[in-house]
């Protein structure tokens, strides 16, 4: 009994090995075998990767759904322009910054922790009231923290320069960069996913009232989840900031919440393994339509998808995947090695 | 002029138009669990179905040189035809699906309908005009308010009192309300799942037709993107109503309508930029103080 149990951990652990096995391989084709258009494309990929892994983090874990946790990434994105721009620039385009700010001139790396720990910090505080709430309440409280941020990024002309873009940002995450990132994220999901915390969170999700029974304090596992999945959503978004070099607060709004929550239901938010495949497969499909939509010459003609073809095709691939497998691609199973004996696949 | 009854038409009229939007997502709500996202691509798919289909930043009336006894049943039978097809097409195949794959899956029709009328209209807004009579201003207690400010509020108290004695007092609206009490029960007593669902994405659809014209009569313009924001108010207010609660619906339409007016009027100037930020704080502390929602009805609690 103690050897299968020891075998169920070991097993466990092979799934964030597989999982960065698999982002590993993606990156290294893409490197080899693909021009420059594509290595940001696996980049953005990457930063995707790391935004939905952090995001599972609280959502597969909670079953809360958040539609928050652009906001997140919005506030580690400025955060990391804040403390990496130079201070010229900050003085010309951002005049309204704190001292200690618009002095600042941060190495990347430690600018990048600084936003991850900013965003956990800012989820400490809007968690501890918005996860008072349960079910639908607390997934519209986590829209209404969307909205706020939103408003108040979109607006403060002296300190986020409004909805004009911030520009002149590093342009330092490269698909390795990513890829390292996203690799940190994958490990410490599955380290919170199998730690007492997260198995506790999981009993809740399954049964609030049982969990509520066995001693859960629910409220207490859903913050530290909610704090250390914020963590990962705010480097995903300072990544996010130095992949494209320009941040502007739409990028950050409903269209990136929507397709990041669709990936991790189109993949299965059961499992970390869904939470990555999702992405994963919806990016390529993303990336495979776009270039056809820009026309593939075979012989002497040009076929080309009509322009905005490809929104709808992904939202119809979308659509069918939920109807023909509602939990997702991976149906909430993990990949992982068997090891020893009878293991579970 | 007078401020306080100036104010007031404001707050009713934009209420009005919240709570139409709020009651056609509650009225899905409460009958499959469905938190349809797509609700605001209807309204936007209904204002562009008065115009012809065209890439160009000039708008042609097409349905909407009809006049209005035309014009306003065909848009609501448009909207109801619309949220019946979706329902056909998609919603009636994840019956056993979880809330948040319908959720997620009404995104991506919205999405999907979004960029069916980009590809066709473009992306541009484009300016309309609609019955631009309507926008003269009538001045009432000592306010001046445009005439389709009184015409919305008035629309608003007929389609809400229309829909109570359709619920009240018709076999449908009987089924409906027990489907939104208990689904599973209901159909063990008899209810006709399909044409209670049916029923209540076409009721739902047509309530969306008429948030279009009021929005697209107001505004004079046709974007792509109008049904964004109209949809994340109403969804809000459909939860602080209380889910599944159609008064409730109505009235936390009324009451975001009214605290964004007030916030408008009386919030210092340097703060008013940030005014949605005070309203969703405010959303937030109402959901902490009754997290069930202002009227709940008592099913809405989980019985253990």
């Amino acid at each position: 009994m103690a050897q299968s149990h020891k075998q169920k951990r070991l097993s466990a652990w092979s799934t964030p090995l597989l999982l960065i096995a698999i982002l590993l391989v993606f990156t290294l084709l893409v490197t080899v075998l693909g021009d420059k258009p594509l290595a940001r494309m696996a980049a953005q990929t990457l930063i995707r990767v790391t935004f939905v892994v952090g995001l599972w983090i609280f959502v597969g874990n909670s079953g809360v759904v958040s539609f928050g946790h652009a906001g997140y990434m919005a506030i580690g994105a400025y955060c990391s322009a804040w403390l990496t721009l130079r201070p010229q620039m900050k003085g010309m385009f951002l005049p309204d910054l704190w001292p200690f700010l618009a002095n600042a001139e941060w190495h990347v790396f430690p600018a990048a922790v600084a936003s991850g720990l900013l965003a956990a910090f800012v989820a400490l505080i809007s968690g501890a009231a918005i996860l008072r709430l349960t079910g639908i309440a607390a997934s519209i409280a986590t829209f209404a923290f969307l909205a706020i941020v939103y408003t108040i990024y979109s607006s403060w002309e002296g300190v986020t320069g409004a909805t004009s873009s911030v520009v002149g940002l590093t342009r330092y995450a490269n698909q390795w960069v990513t890829f390292g990132w996203a690799s940190v994220t994958v490990l410490a999901a599955a380290w919170y996913a199998n730690s007492a915390s997260g198995l506790a969170l999981r009993a809740s999700r399954e049964d609030e009232v049982a969990a509520d029974a066995s001693g859960i304090n629910m409220y207490r596992h859903r913050l530290l989840s909610l704090v250390v999945s914020a963590f990962f959503t705010g480097v995903a978004g300072a990544l996010f900031a130095h992949s494209l070099g320009v941040l502007n607060p739409n990028s950050f709004y409903l269209g990136i919440t929507f397709i990041t929550l669709a990936m991790l239901v189109v993949g299965g938010i059961g499992s970390l393994t869904g939470a990555v495949t999702g992405v994963l497969v919806l990016s390529i499909i993303i990336e495979a339509l776009v270039r056809m939509e820009r026309g593939m010459t075979i012989g002497e003609t040009t076929l080309a998808l009509p322009t905005g073809a490809q929104e709808i095709i992904i939202g119809i691939i979308m659509i069918l995947v939920l109807i023909i497998r509602p939990a997702g691609l991976t149906g909430g199973r993990e990949l992982r090695l068997r090891i020893g004996g009878r293991g579970q696949t | 002029m007078n401020a306080i009854p100036q104010l007031f038409f404001d707050a009713m009229s934009l209420g009005g138009i919240y709570a139409m939007a709020a009651l056609g997502i509650a009225l899905i709500f409460g009958v499959m669990k469905l938190v349809n996202f797509a609700h605001g691509e209807y309204i936007a798919f209904c204002v562009f179905a008065l115009i012809v289909p065209s890439t160009d930043a000039v708008a042609v009336m097409f349905l909407g040189k009809a006049p209005a006894f035309l014009l306003i049943p065909t848009l609501l039978l448009i909207g109801a035809a619309v949220a019946v097809a979706s329902e056909f097409f998609v919603f009636r195949h994840m019956r056993n699906a979880t809330p948040v794959a319908m959720m997620i899956s009404s995104f991506a029709l919205g999405f999907v309908i979004q960029n069916i009328l980009l590809v066709v209209f473009s992306s541009r807004p484009k300016a309309v005009s609609l019955w631009p009579e309507l926008n003269q201003p009538v001045s009432i207690a000592g306010a001046s308010i445009p005439l389709l400010q009184l015409i919305v509020i008035l629309s608003t108290l007929i389609v809400v009192v229309t829909l109570a004695v359709l619920l009240k007092r018709t076999r449908i609206g009987l089924e409906m309300r027990a489907a939104a009490e208990n689904f599973t029960m209901a159909r063990l007593l008899g209810v006709r799942a399909n044409v209670v669902i049916t029923g209540a994405f076409a009721l739902s659809g047509a309530l969306a037709a008429a948030v279009a014209l009021i929005m697209v009569t107001q505004t004079g313009v046709a974007d792509i993107r109008m049904g964004g924001q109209i949809m994340l108010v109403a969804f809000i207010a459909t939860v602080i109503g209380g889910l599944g609660s159609l008064p409730g619906a109505v009235a936390a339409g009324f009451l975001i309508g009214a605290a964004s007016v007030i916030l408008q009027g009386f919030l210092p100037l340097e703060a008013r930029p940030f005014r949605d930020a005070f309203l969703f704080t405010l959303v937030i502390v109402s959901l902490l103080l009754r997290p069930e929602g202002l009227f709940a009805p008592r099913s809405s609690k989980p019985r253990v």
